[in-house]
């Protein structure tokens, strides 16, 4: 009896630690707070922009080439995801050989060979295949403009052809998402099936979709990059748009972290015991100004004296610090700054000078007619600090009014270019819109290369010098990466020394985390990679 | 009754048209084009020329509006350019939730305003008269928006009592009738009531202070009828217009709570429409609207046919 009872209380405190251990070996979850309306899409190219990318695309699913996002203190690069290798042939530039890595499983225990690479190329290009998706054709093909053609050579080898030399062709393929073709046709070839049940090679498995509610991501142990296995077993996404909802959720315990808390309620949440991240983003908020024939800012002292005109330091304290003063197209970090002649810098007599020189005075003042969104996506502040600008360049003569529309609508008259008859024809004369410069091409070429004047691109000002284009010309065709940093930054050098827009500052994507989340690594991209957060 | 059933249900067909044609030529009229739902920014043209074919938008105004319309009809309100799910399952889930948040809200708005209302006009000319007024002025003015972010700051974030947001703790479609979840419910459905309370406790205040002056509560009291009597009277004439009200508000609940599913993050039809209304998405905004205007007709419906039943004077008319 003794004994059976000694063993009943040993039992029973066994079973009590075991509790416990289980207890304290349960799930780890944080409870993100995303900006978005609704999750992005699933299916394997996410909508919703750039910003999409960390949620529903690097997180489920790989690219052939990756960009490294889980760094912070400097500029990622390309590195190698589910292409192990990729070489441009040395007797035809236009042709790229990738070698696949070997010994990856999709989520749903399928093999990742090079036939599912040429499936997802015909999912996003080959209207005529039965996997052909027009939703994520249409995310994805303006970001892969370059692929020509594609084969398989062999179950781990594939060539990519592309439509010119382009050198660059590497930055775009991050974009391009892999997903598992097994799963498409286990789930009746249904994309919207897919969404709920998705299988990809990522660190994350989609575990849970409510449409505009929230996603649950658990982490795949099983993931083929041992260095980013996941610190959290399951991330919940919970689109909250509005900025002081999505405060208010942090400061109440319901999310553990926040994307663009804010300004305003910054000082409460430092006080409240939350850090706020941020890092150097490839963002800008320009004004983007036409040099049509015609234009006011045809003339590069009046682009000039625009840009010495703004305080920028004053729009970042504006912004509560969740910004930088631009000093051109690129952050000064960035390999690609080079070394400008003219210095953005806040300096009203060498404005006003200029603007006499050109010109103007208070008797003559320059108008121009400036088309800007109300908010929205990559904007900021737009109103207030489009009303400082405003203010800003009354000082030097310079009279804006402004032409307030929805971004959605703002996009039409970008992509028709300064010219078309919505711009030009109206009278509107520059543009505002925030533009996203993680690549090269992003960043610089397509603004820069007189062959992507709208409606071929966005250039939208139709800024056109042969010097640039011979520069551009010579980067897509150089293999040599550290030649094409050095052209890239003379591009940019000609970008800021002829004042091609007016530079305000970046975005520095801010995010406020509970004192419960302690580990979380901001990439200087517009991807992230959630396997850094933790607990 | 049933002759004037029919006719009402005949009635809210072109009804149902008319709000869906509207619709229709508004999304066309606004500048936007609605393929910014699912093509970037940066878009070329030849992209462009596909999506259009894609979804049928190269085709010309009445034609996409014939086909959408034949469509509907057999119960198909298409599928949501944006999210790629058929819009009925989106829009049939965010009814649900926005009954939820509606329901809630009527029965706390026309509670409050009826009692209050009923207070005022008992003792109209009084200070609780003036509060009353007062009450309700400030119900129809203050901004939802506005309240609904110093209700949370007050009862969410200082003190900690209720949720700031969310339609429950594993979200709407785990919505139970228990406390957990009417936590959630409480401060959106607090701010939604505050116009109807507004609203109807005026519209009570008036009709009990009109009632009371008129000949037969006179001689009512004069014959020595009680005073809960004599009350339940007035109540009855008052019922109908209340009745009316009440109704119209509910059909404004259930389509105009944009700002405070927003800001409480509930997912409505409110929600839905914004979303849909700044991308675009033709489909699920058309058949959002043709729900809701459906709706709409038939609770007022409802409020035409309980309405003799308050006022048999209404049914012989």
């Amino acid at each position: 009896m003794r004994c059976t009872l000694t063993t009943m209380w040993k039992g029973g405190l066994a079973a009590c630690f075991l509790a416990f251990a289980g207890v304290a070996m349960g799930e780890s979850t944080v409870r993100y707070g995303i900006s978005m309306a609704d999750i992005p899409l699933t299916t394997g190219q996410p909508d919703r922009g750039a910003g999409a990318y960390q949620f529903t695309g690097h997180t489920i699913y790989d690219p052939l080439i990756a960009w490294e996002a889980n760094v912070g203190t400097r500029p990622g690069k390309l590195i190698p995801g589910l292409a192990t290798e990729w070489k441009v042939d040395p007797k035809d530039n236009k042709v790229w050989r990738f070698v696949l890595r070997k010994g990856v499983k999709f989520h749903d225990g399928s093999d990742f060979k090079a036939d599912a690479v040429v499936w997802n190329l015909d999912k996003v290009l080959n209207d005529k295949s039965p996997q052909f998706d027009a939703k994520q054709a249409a995310q994805v093909k303006p970001r892969i403009p370059s692929v020509g053609s594609y084969r398989k050579i062999d179950d781990y080898t594939v060539e990519i052809t592309t439509k010119d030399i382009d050198a660059l062709f590497p930055y775009q393929l991050p974009w391009f998402l892999i997903g598992s073709p097994a799963q498409w046709d286990k789930l009746g070839r249904d994309w919207a099936k897919v969404a709920t049940q998705p299988s990809g090679t990522g660190p994350f498995r989609l575990d849970k979709l409510v449409p505009r509610e929230r996603a649950d991501l658990v982490k795949n142990p099983a993931y083929w990059d041992k260095t980013r296995i996941a610190k959290t077993d399951r991330i919940v996404l919970i689109p909250i748009p509005d900025a002081v909802t999505r405060a208010n959720a942090l400061l109440t315990g319901q999310v553990d972290l926040i994307e663009t808390p804010p300004p305003d309620v910054l000082p409460q949440l430092k006080a409240s015991g939350f850090r706020i991240v941020q890092n150097v983003t490839p963002h800008v908020w320009p004004y983007h100004f036409s040099t049509q024939p015609g234009s006011p800012w045809t003339d590069i002292r009046v682009r000039k004296a625009a840009n010495l005109a703004i305080d920028r330091d004053s729009i970042v304290k504006l912004l509560g610090g969740q910004a930088v003063a631009a000093k051109g197209q690129l952050d000064p970090s960035s390999p690609w700054f080079g070394h400008p002649a003219f210095e953005l810098k806040y300096d009203l007599p060498a404005a006003r000078a200029l603007m006499a020189q050109a010109g103007y005075s208070k008797a003559n003042p320059l108008k121009a007619k400036i088309i800007i969104a109300q908010g929205g996506t990559g904007q900021m502040l737009s109103l207030p600090m489009n009303e400082y600008i405003q203010q800003s360049l009354a000082e030097i003569n310079i009279q804006l009014e402004f032409q307030v529309v929805e971004l959605e609508t703002l996009y039409l008259h970008w992509r028709a270019g300064a010219k078309a008859d919505m711009n030009a024809g109206k009278g509107i004369t520059a543009i505002n819109l925030g533009y996203v410069t993680a690549d090269p091409f992003y960043a610089l070429t397509r603004f820069a290369y007189g062959r992507y004047v709208a409606p071929n691109g966005v250039n939208w000002g139709g800024y056109a010098d042969p010097v640039v284009d011979k520069d551009i010309d010579q980067i897509r065709a150089s293999f040599d990466t550290k030649l094409q940093d050095k052209l890239l930054a003379d591009v940019h050098q000609h970008m800021v020394d002829d004042a091609l827009m007016l530079w305000v500052v970046h975005d520095t994507q801010p995010h406020a985390l509970s004192p419960k989340v302690k580990q979380f690594v901001q990439a200087q991209h517009w991807f992230q990679d959630l396997t850094t957060i933790g607990m | 009754m049933l002759g004037y059933l029919i006719r009402r249900l005949l009635y809210a067909v072109p009804t149902a048209l008319g709000v869906t044609l509207v619709s229709f030529l508004l999304v066309y009229v606004a500048p936007g084009d609605p393929l910014n739902a699912i093509a970037p920014a940066d878009a070329p043209a030849d992209v462009i020329e596909s999506l259009k074919a894609t979804y049928g938008l190269d085709r010309p105004m009445p034609v996409r509006y014939g086909l959408w319309l034949a469509r509907a009809l057999h119960g198909d309100l298409g599928v949501s350019i944006a999210s790629g799910r058929a819009v009925s399952g989106e829009v049939f889930g965010a009814v649900g939730n926005t009954l939820i948040l509606a329901a809630a809200a009527t029965i706390a708005g026309v509670t409050f305003g009826c009692v209050l209302g009923a207070f005022a006009g008992y003792r109209a000319g009084s200070l609780l008269d003036r509060l009353a007024s007062a009450v309700s002025v400030v119900g129809v003015s203050v901004p939802h928006y506005w309240l609904g972010l110093v209700l949370t700051i007050v009862f969410s974030v200082r003190l900690g009592w209720l949720p700031a947001m969310g339609a429950g703790p594993g979200g709407s479609g785990e919505w139970q009738w228990n406390m957990e979840h009417l936590r959630y419910l409480l401060l959106p459905a607090a701010t939604l009531c505050v116009i109807p309370m507004g609203i109807i406790t005026r519209t009570v205040r008036a009709l009990v202070a009109e009632t009371l002056q008129q000949e037969f509560v006179i001689a009512l009291r004069a014959r020595g009828l009680a005073s809960s009597a004599v009350f339940r009277h007035v109540a009855r004439n008052a019922a109908p217009t209340v009745l009316a009200v009440s109704g119209l508000q509910i059909g404004y609940l259930m389509g105009g709570s944009i700002l405070v599913e927003t800001v409480f993050a509930w997912p409505g039809t409110g929600f839905l429409l914004n979303t849909a209304i700044f991308q675009r998405d033709i489909p699920l905004l058309q058949g959002t609207l043709l729900v809701l205007c459906l709706f709409f007709v038939v609770l007022n419906l409802a409020v035409d046919m309980l309405q003799p039943l308050l006022d048999p004077r209404m049914g012989r008319a």
